[in-house]
């Protein structure tokens, strides 16, 4: 178990480190920082000085491994619009992403599982095409434009829900929450549901899927055959089954949830990382664009992580072919 | 004569499908005596599976059974609601399936899965449940057990696997075990060991065995009786000896006449021409009529039933006054 930690952390740091030369790469290719760092007044001497004092003169894999060694101290230098350091702008806005995304994540994996279990249970129920219908438009709608529908349905025509931003947050050493403050949750349905809900379609399907399958086995068969109640048919046996590979797919999911959040907190005005990029983009902001891409890819290779990990603890076959490698 | 264990009453098991229904079993009776062993065989489709999962009640729709009885000891199990039905399976029948491999839940330790079915069906506490988990375990052959309870199915060999299949039928003592194919997935060498020791097993606690294969050595060394299936029906059932040495119905005859003997010098084995029907296009009549090398007047016509023949019951018009109208008809 001990080597397949290890192996798997090498391997994180591989993709980290690629990573980080792709967000090097950016500084270097996307015009010249001196020039956006610097007024038009600013004489040949001095930028030759400043090119200087940033090692702007020295070889480029030295660069790079300053680079990662800046970022590894979480130092990404400062942001050209705010000129502040990047890491306390994101340190500001992540707490509001990572609320946002992981109370969205817990309302696509509340409602899809029991909606895909339904589903597969009651193949022919009336209720189970409903949810495959609405599962259908869930999947094929744009984010944005359920966002704008449900501010239109909510704060617009019911006057319920405020329509944008975070509300009232409190400050819990350097983590700001919303899931404290009545109009912090209340902000934080629309967006939740937006971002969650096609995450809750493609889980609701992948379980559905996955349970059919799986109670066509033998073992589900040799189960009915010993004269288990259904309830432990269906849940004890079946559920834990389709849950494995479910497991994989909801923990990419939610690493594609915090990434492209980005839509979701640009309609509903959501103060986090996602919305900060946007600007950084717009403002060619390359310090602050180079660190979310680390950031992300950390946040991914955490997850992976985590599920490769937790792959290992549900499923027995996998935790000895990993002893035994 | 004792009251059967099992006796089915012109079982029919049908599949409606969009180019209508088919009729997987048709018509099918035979009993079961308290501790026999009664061999069920035939080729691929012959309905001898359908057979076994229609008396367990575990027909999966829109499969059904359409028309006669199943009784168990007397009582009607085939009209039973699912939850009178579910207390039977496991605890009256026990089943074992064909692949031992795909049989245990992988997620789970042997013992749970043993300990689980011996307290949905026996009032034990946990810790005596263990206990019983790991006499069947010891009675199964399966070595140190105290260890082996808390490993995971894919940490045991095909060979093991079925023996802890076997422990998990037996675990409530039912009265009829169920084996559809027990041995077929296994290694030869591997296969006569699980049929010993399913054989030894069911002498012990007294259940009766429906074994269905199509390995007739299987059958000719562990059956009482056999019933030979074809199409979804039974051709011939009797005392597994005479049906073996004195096959009456053609199909048993082709059946028996296409086994290798290690010990008699067949110059070559006899095979039976053609390919056994579709369920979409069971022949009127007798079905086995097209193939049969004896076939005559009444069989394309007339569906002949099982009638007593020496020690056996035979369904075929060689051995009973036909309809003499036969020719006649239309």
């Amino acid at each position: 178990m001990l080597a397949f930690i290890i192996r798997r952390l090498l391997q994180a740091i591989v993709v980290m480190l690629t990573v980080a030369l792709i967000a090097f790469t950016l500084f270097r290719f996307v015009g010249d920082p001196v020039n956006q760092m610097v007024g038009i007044e600013t004489s040949a001497e001095e930028r030759a000085q400043l090119r200087q004092d940033l090692g702007l003169n020295d070889p480029v894999v030295f660069q790079f491994v300053r680079f990662i060694g800046n970022a590894a101290r979480l130092n990404f230098g400062s942001s050209y619009q705010f000129k502040t350091p990047v890491i306390d702008l994101i340190a500001d806005r992540l707490p509001a992403t990572l609320e946002l995304a992981f109370v969205s994540a817990l309302f696509s994996l509340l409602v899809g599982i029991p909606m895909g279990v339904y589903t597969a249970l009651h193949q022919r129920s009336i209720l189970s095409n409903v949810f495959l219908a609405a599962s259908l438009i869930g999947i094929s709608l744009p984010t944005f434009l359920i966002g704008i529908l449900l501010i239109f349905l909510f704060p617009v025509t019911l006057h319920i829900l405020p329509s944008f931003g975070r509300g009232d947050v409190v400050h819990i050493g350097f983590w700001s929450t919303g899931l404290l403050t009545a109009s912090g949750l209340k902000a934080l349905v629309l967006p939740a549901v937006t971002l969650g809900l096609f995450q809750m379609t493609l889980i609701m399907r992948l379980v559905r899927g996955e349970m059919l399958e799986v109670l066509r086995t033998d073992y589900i068969k040799f189960a009915r055959a010993r004269g288990l109640s259904d309830r432990a048919v269906n849940f004890g046996h079946a559920l834990k089954n389709t849950l494995v590979p479910v497991m994989t797919i909801a923990g990419l999911q939610l690493g594609s949830i915090i990434a492209f959040a980005l839509i979701t907190e640009s309609v509903f005005q959501w103060p986090g990382m996602g919305l900060l990029f946007l600007r950084a983009v717009q403002n060619v902001d390359i310090p602050i664009m180079s660190a979310y891409l680390l950031l992300v890819a950390l946040i991914f290779v955490i997850i992976n992580l985590t599920v490769d990990l937790l792959y290992a603890v549900v499923d027995p076959r996998i935790r000895i072919d990993a002893r035994t490698a | 004569m004792t009251e059967p264990v099992l006796s089915v009453r012109d079982l029919k098991v049908e599949f409606p499908t969009r180019r209508g229904i088919l009729t997987a079993v048709d018509g099918v009776s035979f009993d079961i005596a308290p501790g026999e062993i009664l061999g069920v065989v035939g080729e691929s489709g012959a309905g001898k599976s359908i057979t076994g999962t229609a008396i367990i009640g575990l027909i999966e729709p829109p499969g059904r059974i359409a028309a006669g009885e199943v009784m168990l000891r007397g009582l009607r199990i085939d009209a039973l609601s699912g939850e009178a039905m579910r207390k039977i399976r496991g605890k009256r029948i026990g089943m074992v399936f064909q692949d031992p491999l795909t049989s245990l839940n992988p997620l789970y330790r042997i013992g749970e899965q043993l300990i689980e079915t011996i307290t949905t069906h026996l009032n034990l506490s946990g810790a005596q449940a263990r206990t019983r988990a790991l006499e069947l375990l010891a009675e199964v052959g399966i070595p140190a057990p105290e260890t082996r309870i808390d490993n995971y199915p894919h940490q045991f060999s095909g060979g093991m696997r079925q023996r802890v299949v076997l422990a998990l039928a037996l675990a409530a003592e039912p009265e009829l075990v169920i084996a559809d194919e027990p041995t077929t997935a296994l290694d030869v060498s591997v296969q006569a060991q699980i049929i010993a020791l399913l054989k030894r097993l069911c002498r012990q606690h007294g259940a009766a065995v429906m074994l269905i294969t199509h390995d007739m050595g299987v059958i000719a060394e562990t059956a009482d009786r056999v019933a030979v299936m074809y199409a979804g029906r039974i051709v011939e059932v009797g005392p597994v000896r005479d049906v073996i040495t004195a096959p009456l119905h053609p199909y048993t005859k082709g059946l028996m006449g296409s086994i290798p003997s290690l010990t008699g010098e067949t110059d070559r084995l006899t095979q039976i021409p053609g390919s056994m029907p579709r369920l979409t296009a069971i022949p009127s009549g007798c079905a086995f009529h097209p193939r049969c090398p004896r076939a005559f007047v009444p069989c394309p016509t007339f569906r002949p039933e099982l009638q007593n023949e020496a020690k056996s019951q035979v369904a075929c018009w060689l051995y009973q006054p036909f309809p003499v109208t036969a020719g006649a008809l239309p």
